[in-house]
């Protein structure tokens, strides 16, 4: 991605936390998180299933109440908004769902699916049936859904077109930030390409910043300006997606990046295969989360704890050994 | 239909319909069977059963009727309430139904109707709260297993209300067992007022009641077939007719079955 113009500041995310009450003690689901947003930026966010990804784009939104931190969107804390207040934001900040099957209401039908969202805002009045269908054909068209398609329910698409209700449903209210929770996971791969060129069109169209959620490493490079690598609820390394993959310096991103298969036959490939179990996010232990599973930990790395440093520009990586590790 | 048809008639008659031909007896005649006169014979005590079948619809079904639709609205509400809620909210409401459920309902009926006194509306009542712990537990199962659905999160996600959430979004999803439960529901309740009648604490004689026609005709049953017959029929009739009726709403309302 070539050097971008800085541009302003939308989202800020400071110390997030979100743990979860269980009877055997306090899952840490995402622990102590924090990264920036610029307006109109892609921010890839990449991690193995229950590593928090999903929990972190639902705690920003409050969706799911966040147990302590700062989410700041446009210079103010939005965890300290009160309802009427989180109702208004709600227009700026949106989601698309990974499962486009069980994120429509079975029983309404497209137009009343996009509607809904204008309704509960006051955008427009029930009663202004020409406004409304007007509008719905807007995003219809905006999201390249035949308008034929208008009165029917999501039974009777396919998944890319349910999905396109969805990312329709989400712009319907004009959100400036929208949390993409592996939108493109459950669609088959033609269809992935697909969804994923609408997004980027709509996002350079709209202007919208994107935190797009993800296990899938080739598509998370398609879109991502800057990718964070999610280990167990932390932010293991972050930084631009060229340089990511160029450069990956925690051994965790390693791992990742070796299980990318390669379209070439002859390609000998060096999986790093992770040895042991996914440490229990239940009352982790203290120390790099990782480093029993790491080929290259010693045994200060389960004593100290690790944050974010910045290693070279742009880059922040949670290990203390990345320098060793290199080679 | 006919339980307001008769109402009607009684009206404009004045219950001269109802004195002489529905609860009137004539002895000569008892248990004569069916002919062209008497399309469906004549009881133990005389009286014309096709008119005490009609004027019984009164009693049965809508009795039936409005005591599940009272216990459905109710227990649905506390269903919907504790699943959606859940956590302590959920275990009172809960434990409380469960309360209910340890008591059969038919002594549940009976001990309401023994303490209220019997009479048209506290058979009603009876049949009401002894019906609503089935409902509060179909709807709870039904709305838990929808309030965790990534839609439900969408319709957060665009700030919509709980009361909103509610009535659009889950009671939609959730209404297919809970009419295929109340059509049930009707057939149930119609035996339980049958046995309530049975009891003595039911529909109090000469009223036309269809399940205390059927247990009173039982004596008879080897003299005079068609008295415990056909109000049996009735009975068997109507609940397979409210079964179907349950199970063509369900598929209507469903979209997904629709073409």
């Amino acid at each position: 991605m070539e050097e971008k113009v800085k541009r302003t500041e939308l989202l800020q995310v400071k110390n997030l936390k979100k743990y979860f009450k269980t009877p055997k003690g306090m899952l840490h689901a995402v622990d102590d998180v924090s990264f920036s947003l610029h307006e109109g930026e892609t921010l890839g966010v990449v991690g193995e299933s229950g590593c928090g990804k999903s929990t972190m784009g639902r705690a920003i939104l409050r969706l799911h109440e966040p147990t302590s931190g700062e989410v700041i969107f446009k210079g103010e804390n939005i965890l300290k908004f009160d309802k009427k207040r989180m109702k208004k934001l709600r227009e700026e900040m949106q989601i698309i769902f990974q499962d486009p099957y069980a994120s429509l209401n079975p029983r309404m039908t497209v137009s009343e699916t996009i509607i809904d969202p204008l309704i509960i805002q006051g955008k427009y009045k029930k009663s202004d049936k020409e406004g409304l269908q007007k509008k719905v054909r807007e995003i219809m068209d905006l999201v390249g859904l035949s308008q034929k398609l208008i009165n029917t329910y999501p039974h009777e698409l396919d998944g890319g077109r349910r999905q396109r209700i969805g990312i329709g449903r989400a712009l319907a209210l004009n959100p400036k930030f929208i949390v993409c929770d592996e939108p493109v996971s459950a669609l088959d791969v033609s269809i992935q390409a697909q969804v994923l060129n609408l997004m980027q069109d709509l996002q350079e169209e709209l202007g919208l910043t994107y935190m797009f959620i993800t296990h899938d490493l080739s598509v998370v490079r398609h879109i991502s300006d800057n990718i964070a690598v999610m280990y167990l609820g932390q932010i293991v390394e972050k930084a631009p997606a060229k340089l990511l993959f160029k450069n990956p310096l925690h051994p965790y991103t390693h791992a990742l990046l070796s299980a990318i298969p390669v379209p070439d036959p002859d390609y000998k490939m060096k999986r790093i295969l992770l040895q042991g179990e996914l440490t229990s996010p239940i009352n982790p232990a203290p120390g790099c989360r990782f480093a029993k599973r790491c080929i290259h930990a010693t045994p200060e790395c389960s004593q100290q704890e690790y944050s974010l440093k910045e290693v070279e520009p742009g880059h922040f990586v949670a290990c203390s050994r990345f320098n060793e590790i290199k080679n | 239909m006919i339980s307001i048809t008769t109402t009607i008639i009684d009206v404009v008659t004045d219950n001269r319909v109802y004195d002489t031909y529905v609860i009137s007896q004539n002895l000569v005649m008892r248990l004569k069977g069916p002919s062209a006169e008497h399309i469906f014979g004549l009881d133990e005590f005389g009286r014309d059963i096709f008119l005490r079948m009609l004027w019984g619809t009164r009693y049965s079904l809508f009795l039936g009727a409005i005591g599940i639709l009272a216990s459905t609205i109710v227990g649905g509400t506390l269903g919907a309430i504790a699943g959606f809620y859940g956590n302590a909210i959920d275990n009172i409401v809960m434990r409380f139904m469960d309360i209910l459920l340890a008591i059969p309902s038919i002594l549940l009926a009976i001990a309401i109707v023994a303490a209220l006194g019997p009479g048209l509306v506290n058979i009603l009542i009876a049949i009401a709260i002894s019906y609503i712990p089935t409902f509060a537990r179909v709807v709870r199962a039904k709305v838990m297993s929808i309030k965790d659905q990534e839609f439900i999160e969408a319709a957060r996600a665009v700030g919509a209300s709980d009361a909103r959430i509610i009535f659009k979004y889950i009671i939609p999803n959730s209404l297919a067992p809970i009419i295929v439960q109340a059509t049930l529901g009707v057939a149930g309740a119609i035996l339980s007022i049958a046995g309530l009648s049975f009891l003595g604490l039911g529909i109090q004689p000469p009223m036309p009641e269809w399940g205390a026609m059927l247990s009173n005709a039982r004596t008879y049953i080897r003299d005079a077939w068609h008295i415990t017959v056909i109000p049996g029929l009735g009975i068997m009739l109507t609940i397979l007719s409210l079964n179907l009726v349950g199970d063509g709403l369900r598929d209507a309302l469903d979209p997904r079955l629709k073409n």
